[in-house]
């Protein structure tokens, strides 16, 4: 038997005080194209994952179908590669039964909003603790470039050639919308800041929902190098920071001030304003979170990075443990003997 | 007046009445106090799928029938020996089942004109000679019901409401069944709103003692307690003894038990009662949609539960993707399909066998998965636990049938105790010493790894795997060796279940075959044919994928094989198929079970057909 032919590590993790990124990778190639956005998140979630502290055997990777879903195939962890749509159903179930694991649902736009879209709105009312990260390149690239629900109205694809008739998702309100927790987004052309988020969902107990840009360089080439391109960042994006103002550009002379409900882009050194007339971010704020996530709608607006909206809330796994250890308190454990017996019986001699 | 007693074997009564007349609380009261008088009994309900269709129309007529007898009871029944109408409507729907020369007792104060047009009546029936062959008793239920509990000061609508407790009180007095198992029912049903139990307790005494004294009933019937066999018995229907089952495998193989459903007609008593069993552990989840209950259920599956869903025929359809996903990472599931009247919505409250292809032959590529289908209400409880132990051992999805009738119908049911259950092998492999997530045992099952496990890391998935390392594999050679290796772990199984018995003689003229909930039909018809002298012998299979071994040489003894199914064929087809058999079948789709008349009528074509 030839021993490369083994999926499973041989490396104990209790065994090793210290992981690193490379224990993390499995011995499988990894076969996404080249250039493909998808290598540097792999990269940056091998190299976050030591920082947890965690034992490999207690993580698990769950994906659904699409290039982002196969994911788990490259983690040296455990692993479970579903159906279309229903990474969230099948993580769900598992972190139900098995509160102690550790469980990360990597998706994609179509995968996980399409699709598995049902699966996550709900997933995310229910607050299960679990990651959920969706590599957003706006296509369909596993069956070679259809439009997505986040592809922009009027995007010309194979299955769209005169053009999409409908408005894209946009992913972070329709994750608050749903009544997520913990609502982030990055991009993979800046690993640090994309490791800083992934960490901070990962802290984060309740669903974490990472909305990471990802770039298809085959059938979406440069959907999101307006955002990722030095010359452009600046001016198009915008980091958030809970107690920051919102500022941004080369100069990070430009802000956001909010009139009545809208905002409004001002120049700090313009005579007329100052820092004082920027908003200076609060990530519990589910209102300031609606407003900043849709910034990019406006024509001329930033599109906002960073943890959008992060509250406590209940967790669903926990409350389920909850209900079983106060009924075995409340009626003892269960006797099947009793229950079986239970209710009107009578005997037949 | 003389009253007469008489004894019978048995009888069957049929309650009839609007959706909202409380006509399932009182047949299920009969039925209860039926068994705790030793009766074995058979029940149907037959309910609209709309829950207060408007009052008096006949789509809103909701029936309950019950046999209960001093002998083995095996159906409801074919014809009701007394219908309770209470109103126009029942009357209209019912009648034609009822036995010659029957009862009716009909609430008269119902048959006003208004429901008398409802019901497409153009004179009363109870006035002119409608029932001219029938013995008729018009009872005014309501005016009764109302002056019995008068004294308790409650509104016009709650008092209307006792009648049903009314007429349950009469068919008491009639068959001579004892009053208080119903009342302490109520009294504990209303605890919080005695007033209502008083009520309610009034109006059955006083239905009672109307038996009593007037003058219209002159014969009382009595039947025995039945000569079960010894032991404990309770009364059970066919989903709350697959609640049980799934939780006694659980039990019986100390994996926790995880159900993720979504709630579906017939189905959704097994969610109920599995949600409330949380002192055992058991983790229920009520999904967003059929799709997601089935996956939470696999990842509970990987995650080392023991894995279950529950659902009906559409849900079953929408499913059927993840179990193919399930065939192929080779977890243990079960999935229980209560089936229903389909295509489509079709027919949610009555009952089918049409799903057997479904089960057999849903989802994509070659996807073997094992079925098997439970014959009576009770034996749902010992198939769901065959169920558990065969994906348990085997490391696979496996489907339990049942359907409308057994899900809702009910019998008496002998309890095993705890220590009569096998033990059910679920183990987990912690050995990670020559570990591969694909390695096979003796049984072809591979081994089963919770994540937790250190040193055993894997990744599964829909993909095709490589034999033995379970690394995605697109071969095409490996591709054709999986694809048989799956299929052979499951025909691998009928060495693992037992052989099909042929009742009466082992071979000869003919045979009949059935599955599923028409076992009791198929006896009663078998009992009648064996009174009247005709050799008929019968196997009932409750094992469908793969069917026991031997059934093909038990086919090939009979000269003439008959295959009585409530769908168009779909076991006929099988057997054909499978076994080369000019089997013959007899199909029924009405949304209701065989009556045992129309089983014997057909045999007795097929014996006497040159």
């Amino acid at each position: 038997m030839e021993t490369e032919t083994t999926t499973n590590g041989t490396i104990e993790a209790a065994a090793k005080p210290k992981l690193t990124a490379k224990d993390f990778a499995s011995d499988q190639d990894v076969r996404w194209c080249p250039g493909c956005g998808d290598y540097s998140i792999l990269a940056q979630v091998q190299r976050v994952m030591p920082s947890f502290n965690l034992p490999k055997e207690k993580t698990v990777f769950v994906a659904g179908i699409g290039c982002s879903s196969r994911f788990p195939y490259y983690m040296d962890t455990y692993g479970f590669h579903g159906i279309h749509g229903r990474a969230s159903s099948i993580a769900s179930g598992l972190k139900m039964a098995r509160p102690d694991l550790d469980v990360w649902v990597t998706s994609g736009d179509g995968d996980l909003l399409s699709i598995g879209g049902n699966h996550f709105i709900h997933t995310l009312r229910r607050n299960l603790d679990l990651v959920i990260m969706m590599f957003n390149n706006k296509i369909y690239g596993l069956t070679k470039g259809q439009y997505s629900p986040t592809s922009e109205h009027g995007k010309v694809t194979k299955s769209s050639p005169f053009g999409t008739l409908e408005e894209p998702f946009n992913p972070l309100t329709l994750a608050l919308g749903s009544g997520g927790s913990f609502v982030a987004r990055t991009m993979d052309r800046d690993p640090k800041h994309m490791q800083d988020i992934i960490a901070k969902g990962k802290g984060h107990k309740g669903t974490a929902f990472i909305e990471i840009f990802q770039n298809c360089n085959i059938y979406n080439d440069g959907a999101h190098e307006l955002y990722t391109e030095k010359d452009t960042k600046p001016d198009h994006t915008i980091y958030v920071e809970n107690g920051k103002p919102l500022l941004f550009g080369a100069k990070k002379d430009k802000g956001i001030k909010l009139n009545g409900f809208r905002p409004e882009i001002i120049n700090i050194n313009d005579g007329v304003h100052s820092i004082n007339d920027v908003i200076v971010y609060d990530e519990t704020s589910k209102e300031l979170a609606m407003i900043v996530a849709q910034l990019c709608d406006f024509e001329d607006f930033p599109v906002p990075f960073g943890v959008l909206y992060k509250v406590q809330k209940p967790v669903y796994e926990e409350q389920m443990e909850e209900q079983i250890t106060d009924s075995i308190e409340k009626l003892g454990k269960g006797s099947l003997e009793k229950l079986l017996f239970a209710g009107n019986t009578w005997e037949i001699k | 007046m003389e009253k007469t007693v008489e004894v019978l074997k048995s009888a069957t009564v049929r309650f009839a009445g609007d959706s909202g007349d409380g006509m399932q609380i009182v047949g299920s009261r009969f039925t209860e106090t039926s068994a705790f008088f030793g009766n074995d009994l058979s029940t149907f309900p037959d309910y609209p799928a709309e829950i207060r269709a408007p009052a008096g129309t006949l789509f809103g007529v909701s029936g309950f029938q019950i046999q209960f007898s001093s002998q083995d009871v095996y159906s409801p029944g074919d014809e009701p020996d007394v219908l309770v109408a209470m109103n126009p409507a029942a009357l209209k729907v019912n009648l034609k089942d009822l036995k010659p020369h029957g009862t009716i007792i009909a609430n008269e104060d119902a048959f006003i004109e208004k429901n008398l047009n409802l019901a497409g009546y153009k004179s009363n029936p109870l006035e002119d000679d409608t029932l001219a062959g029938y013995k008729l008793i018009k009872v005014p239920i309501t005016r009764a019901t109302n002056n019995a509990v008068q004294e308790l000061g409650l509104t016009a609508k709650d008092a209307n409401r006792c009648k049903n407790f009314y007429a349950l009180g009469i068919t008491y007095w009639l068959y001579d069944r004892p009053l208080d198992i119903t009342m302490h029912w109520l009294e504990s049903k209303f605890s919080k709103t005695p007033v209502i139990a008083e009520a309610n307790i009034k109006a059955l005494k006083a239905g009672y003692y109307f038996g009593e004294t007037a003058e219209i009933f002159t014969t009382r019937y009595k039947v025995a307690p039945a000569k079960l066999p010894k032991g404990i018995y309770r009364n059970i229907t066919g989903n709350h003894a697959a609640a049980l089952g799934i939780l006694a495998a659980s039990l019986k193989s100390g994996l926790p038990l995880f159900l993720g459903s979504y709630p579906i007609t017939p189905a959704s008593d097994i969610l109920h009662d599995l949600s409330s069993f949380k002192n055992f552990g058991v983790k229920t989840f009520q999904a967003e949609d059929e799709i997601a209950a089935i996956c939470a259920s696999i990842g509970a599956a990987f995650g080392g539960s023991l894995a279950f869903t529950s659902t009906s025929g559409p849900g079953m359809a929408l499913k059927q993707e993840a179990i193919g996903l399930a065939v192929m990472v080779e977890l243990p599931l079960v999935i229980a399909n209560i089936q229903r009247g389909g295509p489509s919505t079709g027919l949610p409250t009555k009952t089918e066998q049409a799903d057997l292809f479904q089960a057999i032959l849903g989802r994509n590529g070659e996807c073997p998965v094992p079925v098997v289908a439970a014959s009576s209400p009770a034996d749902c409880f010992m198939m769901m636990f065959e169920a558990a132990r065969i994906a348990c051992k085997f490391m696979t999805p496996v489907i339990f049938l049942s359907d409308g009738y057994l899900a809702n119908g009910a019998e008496p049911w002998r309890i095993p105790h705890e220590t009569e259950l096998p033990i059910i092998e679920g183990e987990f492999r912690t050995e990670k010493e020559g570990y591969f997530p694909y390695m096979r045992d003796e049984f072809l099952a591979r081994p089963w790894v919770k994540p937790g496990t250190p040193g055993m890391e894997h990744r599964i998935g829909g993909l095709e795997k490589q034999h033995i390392t379970g690394n995605v594999s697109y071969d095409t050679a490996n591709h054709e060796f999986m694809v048989k290796l799956r299929a052979e772990k499951v025909k691998n199984i009928e060495n693992h279940i037992p052989l099909a018995e042929v009742e009466g003689d082992q071979e000869g003229e003919l045979l009949i075959i059935g599955w599923g909930s028409t076992y009791g039909s198929i006896t009663s018809a078998r009992e009648r044919l064996l009174a009247k002298g005709y050799k008929v012998s019968r196997v009932h299979l409750k094992y469908l994928n793969p069917m026991p071994r031997n059934l093909g040489d038990i086919l090939n003894r009979f000269r003439k094989v008959l295959v009585p199914e409530l769908n168009l064929g779909q076991l006929s087809m099988l057997l054909r198929a499978n076994y080369l058999k000019d089997v013959i079948g007899f199909n029924k789709v009405q949304g209701l079970p065989f009556k045992a008349s129309e089983l014997e009528k057909k045999v007795i074509e097929l014996l006497t057909e040159k």
